[in-house]
């Protein structure tokens, strides 16, 4: 593992912001982030900074610790080690909730929608917070009810349409194809009005033209609503087209940081994936 | 025509049943646990009542609002201090904790009201309605019952599907971690939930004894143990399950007392419930999960 960190010094030091984002603070800033499980290690010393609207990649081996740093993200595990600075707020101590509301959110590897409820209430949890009425005026039925629903059921819709789902927003979640799923898991994502998304294997389960339309969704989930997306993904193409910046781990620790072409050319990346040459 | 007085009485019944299901169910759902103290909470309802009435001499429908505000109160504090600290635990910790409060519920309430029973006056003042030359009676009470339960379970569902904080409660109740990456409080949403489940359960309790006067500190325990039967009955989880699992009880009920035996009564209930669950194990309207292999 030292050979790793060795050759990782040559391309870590590369700036990776958009120019657009050049003089921007960074959205998150992540230092030095570590967990530790018992006695095993399962992140250790991953640091990364991503512009405002930038798209960075998370790419590994199987068991090399992404997850679990999406968990960290998102305050699902706290972290022994290091600090989370989330528009330049630092995420310690802070619930699930509290995360989410201050802008991150995410998808899972394996897609976690309310299946019982519509595609159009999944959308609609996901702006729990902004619908602004309180329970008693729910229960009175007051305007400021049926006012903050008719704006909430306008914004859910425009979001439903713009990944192509208008069609189903009324149908069950859990009855939608796999690949609607990933989508429509998405847009609940987009709903919560976030800075940065977390999209955990979006590409997953997909056939080759529906992982070619999600690569251009992700471009203009960007270009659309000018934020920050930081996706895992097993399928190189997805990520060698859209990520701006990618950030190899294995055993938990970066190997390697920079553009898709400095990263496929790593020795250190390619001998994560294949093995050594020379044994 | 006897028979037809029979089922409205158990209708009658077993729509207070399906009240207190209701918020054995809602909790279940979404803290995904038993809260065996939900009868006691009925219990407590009826005393608050019975005093604001006969103590302080005031009107029925203050001594209601004040045991849906007492029990509301209670049923927050009881979460947060009894089943709060415990979340995350092995579910059994909280299952006896909740038995633990319950006991509690019943001990306090027989320090502050002696055991002897109270005679409970019931809110309902109208005469009863004569049907078929006065062969079939329907009561003040039969008639309240029944529109309280229909009024509280269209609100419920209504509730549950319309608004941002019952949405939260779904969300919760199938996936909390996700609910919770929603931005959804889950502490908030489960004391909501609990808010709600006790002032139902008030609003039983003072229906309850307006149709079985006696009032002490035990009556809520074996209603509350028949209601959480009906709710697993109807499939636990389930709003409408709740509801329909309630009345049907009721009417079994009410049926094998009057034709089979008064005192096997609970027996014969329960002997259905276990034939119905050895169909159908995720009760009559619980969803049978099917697990990817």
């Amino acid at each position: 593992m030292s050979n790793y960190s060795k050759k990782m010094v040559e391309v870590s030091q590369v700036t990776l912001l958009r120019e657009q984002d050049a003089h921007k603070e960074p959205v998150l800033d992540v230092r030095n982030l570590g967990i530790d499980f018992g006695g095993l290690t399962a992140v250790d010393n991953f640091s990364i900074s991503m512009g405002p609207t930038e798209i960075s990649g998370l790419i590994g081996p199987n068991g090399a610790g992404k997850t679990t740093i999406f968990n960290l993200l998102t305050s699902v595990y706290q972290p022994t080690r290091g600090s989370i600075l989330l528009k330049g707020i630092d995420t310690k101590g802070k619930t699930t909730a509290q995360v989410a509301r201050m802008g991150i959110a995410r998808t899972f590897q394996n897609i976690r929608l309310f299946g019982n409820m519509s595609a159009l209430d999944n959308v609609k949890v996901g702006m729990h917070y902004e619908i602004p009425y309180s329970f008693v005026s729910s229960m009175l039925h007051l305007p400021s009810y049926y006012k903050a629903e008719k704006t909430a059921n306008a914004k859910a819709m425009e979001l439903l349409d713009f990944m192509g789902l208008a069609d189903v927003a009324d149908h069950q979640a859990g009855s939608l194809p796999y690949g609607v799923q990933r989508r429509l898991e998405i847009v609940r994502a987009l709903a919560t009005d976030p800075a940065i998304v977390l999209l955990d294997e979006p590409a997953a389960g997909m056939n080759p033209s529906e992982t070619a339309e999600l690569t251009d969704q992700i471009r203009r989930i960007r270009d659309t609503f000018h934020i920050a997306i930081f996706l895992i993904e097993h399928d190189m193409n997805l990520v060698m087209n859209v990520c701006e910046a990618i950030a190899v781990v294995n055993y938990g620790k970066i190997i390697a940081k920079g553009t898709p072409d400095q990263v496929k050319n790593n020795p250190a990346v390619i001998e994560a994936y294949l093995g050594r040459k020379d044994g | 025509m006897k028979i037809l007085q029979y089922l409205i009485n158990g209708i009658s019944i077993g729509s207070v049943y399906a009240i207190i299901a209701l918020g054995y169910t809602m909790v279940y759902g979404i803290a995904k646990m038993l809260n065996f103290a939900h009868g006691d909470v009925i219990m407590v309802g009826a005393y608050v009542s019975f005093c604001v009435t006969n103590y302080l001499g005031m009107p029925v429908i203050v001594s209601i609002l004040a045991s849906v505000v007492v029990c509301t109160v209670l049923g927050i504090t009881i979460e947060a201090l009894a089943y709060k600290p415990l979340r995350g635990t092995p579910s059994l910790a909280v299952l006896i904790t909740a038995i633990g409060v319950s006991y509690f519920l019943q001990n306090a309430a027989q320090l502050i009201w002696s055991s002897s029973p109270k005679n409970f006056t019931s809110i309902v003042t109208f005469d009863p309605i004569h049907l078929a030359d006065g062969r079939i009676v329907i009561t003040g009470e039969v008639i309240i019952t029944i529109l309280a339960s229909v009024v509280i379970m269209a609100g419920l569902t209504w509730f549950t599907s319309s608004t941002r904080i019952g949405k939260a409660m779904r969300a919760v109740s199938e996936d909390r971690d996700a609910a919770q990456l929603m931005g959804i409080n889950v502490n908030s949403t489960i004391s909501t939930t609990f808010a709600i489940g006790s002032a139902l359960a008030a609003i039983a309790g003072v229906l309850l004894c307006s149709t079985v006067p006696t009032l002490q500190p035990t009556t809520g325990s074996m209603p509350g143990i028949r209601a959480f039967t009906a709710a697993v009955f109807g499939g636990i989880g389930s709003i409408p399950g709740a509801m329909l699992g309630g009345i049907l009880l009721g009417i079994i009920e009410t049926f094998s007392k009057a034709y089979l035996s008064h005192q096997f009564s609970d027996a014969i209930v329960f002997s259905v419930l276990i034939i119905i669950l050895l169909v159908k194990p995720a009760g009559l309207l619980g969803k049978q999960v099917q697990e990817k292999v």
